[in-house]
């Protein structure tokens, strides 16, 4: 049962490294831009476990930073994808200005909020 | 416990000081406190005086005083004399102080030096209209007659003596103009005014006794230079002005006389004791050269002295002069000479048995005629008229000057009294000449040591009245009763005062003092029936003002009086008082006055309290960690080379390259401001340049996107 199962996980992987491989550079680079601001955000909210909260908007707006630009870069690619069918009528272009946009008016709060 | 006995003090204090400040109507004669104020006050600056004027006063102050300080400033004086008399520009006022100081120091100035001067004074003498002028002139003529006929004496050569009557021959030949003069003065309404005062020129309107002292002293001046008789109805007209001048005197109510300017505020007014003495130095100088009485009363003139022995010592040299210089024109006076009564103590111990002495002096305090003093009455203060004793007279002590009563009358009990004098002149041709001014009353103080017997102390029972403890003090010595009581009981404090004669005495204070250990203080006053005194403290009764606080007790007992020579403050012992609990509403014992170190002292130190800083991790940690945040866009951009990124898509043709580098730049550009708007900007300057660079950012992206999407989708449709 055990060696079934992980054999599975293993085709399932597979699978879907095999499927992901067929992803346009674009949204691989979009992915991997989330990932870091992802990564980013944990090691901020690590440190502030460690050492605790004391400048705590200084704390939110680092996680809020991260948080905010992946979730901006989360719907950029589900804009740009050209498989989703929903924005088939948006030019990548005028996505990514949004992108850039909602980026500048998120970071201004952010820098406000910053202290 | 000692703040409070200083209170007790400051009070006995008071009471004695009120008593001298009711003495000092006894006025002193100069004396040697006198003497050293005058050596004080002319200290001159740097070894001269300003002005000629000052010299004269401080010579003059001494020459009356009987200080030889003449050789310490008689050469630069005499220099400036000779200088000021050599010299054909030196004012009328120098002039005549510089022939005044010259009269004191003898400086020798030659005869032709005067005879220069006096000319120049007659010229001014014939042709003067204002009173200053006169005054300075004629004065300055009377003294050029005393010095050179001074030097007269002295002259061994012919010459010298011919030189001195040529020059009186001059002023005989002038006398007409000095007659003149005088009769321009008197009859000159301009000038003398009907209430016997003077202006000082015709154009002023204000009339002033200062110048009427002046005139006089002006007046007296042109009758002792003039060589033919003057006529007597001026003379006489003159001492009618006096007569009339002396009915605008005024007076203290302790006898003494003054005159004072009555108009307020005119230009050059003078003080009463400036103005005084004007018309004293006046009114002498005119006695001295007219004969026949003046039928001034010889009170006013007594008068006049008190008010210059009343000042004391003046702190001012002007001042001093003028009160020294009068008082001795009033000691060589020919009206009347002020004969001055005084006591050298007013305080006198019954206990010690202190004679009664009298001293009689003039003014300057030389010796009195023989005279006797006789003690008419001795008035107990507040009752009136009733006399203790038979007139009696004092023995006179020729070594010392001194009239003395050896014993007090034997009614003089210990109090305050007034005693009255009187002086009897043996010489009946001394009666016209010197003042006494009849009967003289002075307050005495007359003291002994109170004795104090029977005193105790007990403790009784209230419903009875029976002694529970009794217990004898002694209040010459000391004292440490130890009683105990409750609220039910009284306290008794009993003693009898009485004078050395046996008499009840009655002081001014008898106060007992409860003080709790707590600082909360009672007092009562001692109530008196004859020589007992006796309180009863029925502490029932006073359970709420001793705000219910038991426990112990100090006692204190304070007897003074001004007479009293034994005064005391006593500590007599204490008493543990047990008193009932305090009922809800009871009134709370009052703050205890603070401390005047702690009201005036420095405040205490402010403590500042500030926000504790917040715990800070350790600086290496926090590094650690923005070390640890680069990690992930390391990663994002290894994955980057790994994914096989490249910029092949950057727009190769001109235009477009140069809007996505503005493009690219625009957004550094944004980002940089927002880190300018963190570290040092304010929002409002942020967004103004947001705006701007937005707009930029705005127009640049749309050019290049839209080339962008424009190219990929030709691509597609290709």
């Amino acid at each position: 049962m055990a060696r079934t199962t992980s054999s599975d996980a293993q085709a399932l992987f597979h699978s879907l490294r095999s499927a992901y491989t067929s992803t346009p550079t674009s949204l691989k680079i979009i992915d991997l831009y989330v990932c870091f601001a992802v990564f980013t955000a944990i090691i901020q909210v690590v440190y502030m476990a460690v050492v605790g909260s004391f400048p705590f908007n200084s704390f939110l707006s680092g996680v809020l930073s991260c948080v905010g630009t992946a979730v901006l870069a989360v719907c950029l690619r589900i804009q740009v994808n050209k498989e989703n069918k929903e924005f088939k009528d948006l030019a990548p272009e005028r996505a990514f200005a949004d992108f850039v946009l909602c980026n500048l008016v998120l970071h201004l709060v952010i820098m406000n909020f910053l202290g | 416990m000692a703040r409070n006995r200083g209170r007790f003090l400051v009070l006995i204090a008071a009471a004695l000081i009120f008593s001298s400040a009711l003495a000092s109507s006894i006025f002193q004669p100069i004396s040697d406190s006198h003497r050293s104020a005058a050596l004080e006050l002319f200290n001159p600056l740097g070894g001269s005086f300003s002005s000629v004027e000052k010299t004269y006063e401080e010579l003059r102050t001494f020459e009356v005083l009987g200080i030889d300080k003449r050789s310490d400033i008689s050469t630069a004086a005499c220099q400036s004399v000779s200088e000021i008399l050599g010299s054909s520009s030196s004012t009328l006022k120098d002039l005549f102080y510089a022939l005044k100081v010259n009269g004191i120091l003898q400086c020798g100035i030659k005869e032709d030096v005067f005879e220069g001067v006096a000319s120049r004074l007659q010229a001014i003498v014939g042709g003067a209209s204002a009173l200053l002028d006169f005054y300075y002139s004629v004065g300055g003529l009377v003294l050029i007659k005393g010095q050179t006929s001074k030097d007269d004496l002295y002259l061994a050569d012919a010459e010298g003596v011919f030189r001195s009557i040529k020059l009186w021959t001059t002023l005989a030949w002038n006398s007409p103009t000095l007659s003149r003069a005088l009769l321009g003065l008197v009859a000159d309404v301009a000038l003398s005014q009907s209430d016997g005062r003077w202006r000082y020129n015709s154009n002023n309107p204000e009339s002033s006794t200062f110048a009427a002292g002046l005139a006089l002293e002006a007046l007296a001046g042109i009758v002792s230079l003039s060589s033919s008789e003057i006529n007597q109805s001026l003379i006489s007209t003159t001492k009618n002005d006096i007569l009339k001048l002396f009915d605008g005197i005024e007076k203290y109510d302790d006898g003494a006389f003054y005159f004072d300017e009555k108009l307020v505020g005119a230009r050059e007014h003078q003080g009463a004791l400036s103005t005084t003495s004007s018309v004293v130095r006046g009114l002498t100088a005119f006695a001295a050269v007219t004969s026949g009485s003046l039928n001034l009363p010889s009170g006013k003139i007594l008068g006049l002295a008190k008010f210059f022995l009343g000042i004391g010592i003046p702190g001012d040299a002007k001042d001093l002069f003028n009160q020294v210089d009068s008082l001795a024109f009033l000691e060589s006076n020919t009206v009347s000479i002020p004969l001055i009564l005084s006591l050298p103590a007013t305080v006198l111990s019954l206990t010690k048995k202190d004679a009664l002495k009298v001293k009689v002096n003039t003014v300057l305090g030389s010796n009195a005629p023989p005279l006797t003093v006789n003690l008419l009455q001795v008035l107990r203060s507040g009752s009136k008229d009733t006399s203790l004793i038979e007139s009696q007279e004092l023995k006179f002590d020729p070594e010392n000057a001194v009239y003395t009563l050896d014993a007090l009358p034997k009614s003089v009990d210990v109090g305050k009294y007034t005693f009255v004098f009187e002086m009897v002149l043996h010489d009946s041709d001394h009666k016209n000449l010197y003042a006494t001014g009849g009967q003289i009353r002075i307050p005495i103080f007359v003291t002994g040591v109170i004795e104090v017997d029977s005193a105790e102390i007990a403790v009784l029972d209230s419903d009875l009245g029976s002694i529970e403890t009794k217990k004898k003090i002694d209040l010459a010595g000391e004292n440490t009763v130890s009683l105990s009581a409750n609220h039910l009981q009284k306290l008794r404090l009993s003693f009898q005062l009485s004078t050395p004669l046996g008499h009840a005495f009655k002081p001014h204070q008898a106060i007992l003092k409860l003080t709790h250990e707590t600082k909360v203080e009672h007092m009562f006053v001692m109530g008196s029936s004859g020589k007992q005194f006796e309180i009863i403290l029925d502490f029932l009764g006073q359970v709420e003002k001793f705000f219910y606080l038991s426990g112990r007790y100090n006692v204190q007992l304070a007897v003074g009086d001004a007479v009293m020579e034994n005064s005391f403050l006593k500590a007599i012992g204490h008493v543990d008082l047990d008193l009932p609990a305090p009922p809800e509403k009871a009134p709370q014992p009052p703050a205890q006055p603070l401390d005047p170190n702690l009201i005036y002292g420095p405040k205490a130190e402010i403590a500042h309290i500030f926000r504790a800083p917040e715990k800070l991790p350790p600086k290496k940690l926090s590094l650690t960690f923005l070390g640890l945040t680069l990690l992930p866009f390391l990663g994002f951009l290894v994955g980057l080379l790994r994914l096989g990124v490249n910029l092949k898509n950057f727009p190769s043709s001109s235009v477009p390259a140069v809007f996505a580098t503005l493009f690219h730049l625009g957004i550094a550009a944004v980002l940089s401001l927002y880190m300018l708007f963190w570290l040092k900007l304010d929002l409002f300057t942020t967004l103004k340049a947001l705006g701007f660079l937005g707009a930029f950012l705005m127009f640049v992206g749309h050019r290049i996107l839209s080339h962008l999407a424009s190219s990929s989708s030709k691509l597609k449709s290709a």
